[in-house]
């Protein structure tokens, strides 16, 4: 069952034609990966989704209805929330506010203080290390607990589909598995959906159920992850599986 | 009177004007963190404040803390419709752009006021009586301990609403990060269009305060609004403490330098501004970093 789906997605920066006709789908607790090189438009892709670069033409529907045209807020309310590139925490304020404001909009719906104080534990439970810097101001945490905060902010906001920017950008092995771990753990035991971009294609497709593969803002290529791991040209593209086997001989 | 007793005299009368720049500063600085727009037109809501507390006092009659609440009320309103019509229709504004909106703006706001109340000077009637009290060899009016009540409450206000409430704290994160704001559901329009009424609100009262003091007329937002300005660029514009001692530091060092000749009184503020921008541009408290709320 389909949860999102983007019909002939155009998207342009002026005259920069960023996405061109680009169709994906994203079903109910699925994991789906994004990959492509620098520039490809990946996060142009995200952006799109959550109306902060809107397209030029073609469709995208949620739950089957039309939603190109929503404000960002608009978005986020009806449950698509974005962690974006470079995390993008608010630096000078506290981990708690940072938490605190991605339920923002439940705080304006009056849901009740209690709910979202219990879901601000929940976050705590997911990443520990947040709980100890709760009233450190953001800017202060390493590059992962960054990271962490960023993803715990979104998901503050109870989405149903969460979309990732890059979340291993810059970060330790060690970190990224368990940041990849706690993904893996949203989608099996919330059923959150989850569009993950990644320049990191070996431990995405690892990690989703399906994959597309975005060139020069075209999709060239999509299918079931594990059989895009053993693609050639994904190989050969962003594994750097040839070189090495050319260095090995 | 000795020194020491002229001295006290000096610096009390200092930080009663001193509270009232921080008051302006502290208009200055929040719709600058949440917009980058210094407004030039911040004066011109202090000068409303006491303007629209004289016309509602003395030609509608009505009682003084009345309109006191209708002249800070009405003031707001300004602020919202300068946001609405006169920020919010530039989309990519540039700093010169804003530069001259806010300039036009002050200059708009100022005839306007000309035209409705005259170029006569006005004066209000002191919050409590004029029985001078005395303090330590120095005298203070009732309306000094109204001017540091009104704006240490003020100033307790605006920190616990930027500290511990989600719109608070939601305005800071769009002064921060205005794109990730918008992606946690923040709508950046609203808390902007927030920041101006919470300024032009705070604005309005510090005129309403310092009316009974030292007059208002159609013109007082120029010199006032420098001074808040001011009061601003010390505190490295910070909504917060250092922008408060920065307008209390200018009232005392002006206070003083009146104290040796009155022409220098508003020599100070342009001495400290330029000299602040010349060599401590992030502002005197600030450590050199330049994140800010
Ligand atoms: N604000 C902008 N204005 C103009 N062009 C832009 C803008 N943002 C992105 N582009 C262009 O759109 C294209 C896609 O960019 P996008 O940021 O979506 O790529 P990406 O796949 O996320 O890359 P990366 O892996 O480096 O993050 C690029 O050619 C880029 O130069
Ligand atoms: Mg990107």
């Amino acid at each position: 069952m389909e949860l999102l789906k983007l019909k002939n997605i155009n998207t342009y920066y002026n005259a920069v034609h960023a996405l061109k006709n680009v169709s994906l789908h994203l079903g109910r607790g699925e994991i789906v990966t994004l990959i492509g090189a620098n520039g490809a438009g990946k996060t142009t892709l995200l952006n799109t989704l959550s109306a902060v670069t809107p397209a030029r033409t073609g469709e995208i529907l949620y739950d089957q209805q039309r939603i190109e045209g929503c404000e960002p807020e608009r978005i986020v309310e009806l449950g698509i929330s974005q962690v974006p590139e470079g995390r993008q925490v608010f630096k000078p304020l506290t981990v708690e506010d940072n938490l605190e404001l991605g339920a923002y909009l439940r705080f304006r719906r009056r849901e009740s203080r209690k709910v979202i104080r219990a879901d601000l534990e929940e976050m705590y439970l997911l990443f520990p290390r947040l709980r100890e810097r709760r009233k450190q101001l953001a800017g202060t945490l390493s590059g992962g607990e960054q990271q962490m905060l960023a993803i715990g902010r979104a998901l503050m906001a109870k989405p149903k589909v969460l979309l990732l920017d890059e979340p291993s950008m810059g970060l330790a092995p060690l970190v990224v598995q368990e940041i990849f771990g706690v993904i893996a753990a949203l989608c099996r035991d919330k059923g959150t959906s989850i569009l993950l971009v990644e320049q990191n294609a070996k431990a995405a497709l690892k990690l989703a159920d399906r994959g597309y593969v975005l060139e020069t803002g075209k999709v060239i290529l999509s299918g079931v992850a594990s059989e895009l791991l053993d693609n050639p040209e994904v190989q050969r593209a962003y594994l750097g599986k040839e070189k090495k086997e050319i260095w090995e001989n | 009177m000795n020194l020491s007793d002229q001295l006290l005299q000096y610096i009390l009368s200092g930080l009663s004007t001193g509270a009232i720049y921080a008051l302006i500063g502290l208009g200055f600085a929040i719709i600058y963190n949440s917009t980058g727009i210094i407004n030039f037109a911040q004066g011109e809501f202090v000068m409303f404040g006491g303007m629209l507390g004289v016309y509602f006092f003395h030609k509608q009659g009505l009682a003084l803390p009345i309109a006191f609440l209708l002249a800070v009320v009405v003031t707001a309103l300004c602020g919202v419709l300068f946001e609405r019509f006169a920020i919010r229709p530039l989309r990519r504004p540039t700093p010169m752009n804003m530069v001259i909106i806010t300039i036009g703006g002050s200059i708009f706001l100022r005839g306007v006021a000309m035209i409705a109340w005259g170029k006569d000077t006005h004066v209000l009637p002191t919050f409590s009586g004029d029985e001078p009290i005395s303090f330590a060899g120095a005298t203070l009016l009732p309306q000094h301990l109204w001017i540091f009540a009104i704006t240490i409450l003020l100033i307790i206000g605006t920190k616990l609403f930027f500290s511990h409430t989600i719109s608070g704290k939601a305005m800071s994160a769009c002064a921060v990060n205005r794109r990730a704001a918008g992606l946690v559901g923040i709508d950046v329009r609203r808390m902007i269009m927030f920041s101006f009424i919470l300024s032009s609100a705070i604005g309005a009262m510090a005129g309403i305060i310092i009316a009974p003091l030292t007059m208002t007329s159609y013109d007082v937002g120029v010199m006032l609004g420098l001074k808040g300005f001011c009061a601003a660029i010390i505190g490295g514009m910070s909504s917060g403490l250092p922008t408060v001692i920065g307008g209390l530091l200018l009232g005392v060092l002006e206070s003083l330098g009146a104290g040796f000749s009155s022409g220098y009184k508003d020599a100070v503020a342009f001495v400290i501004l330029l000299l602040i921008l010349f060599f401590r541009p992030q502002g005197l408290f600030s450590r050199g970093s330049s994140e800010r709320v």
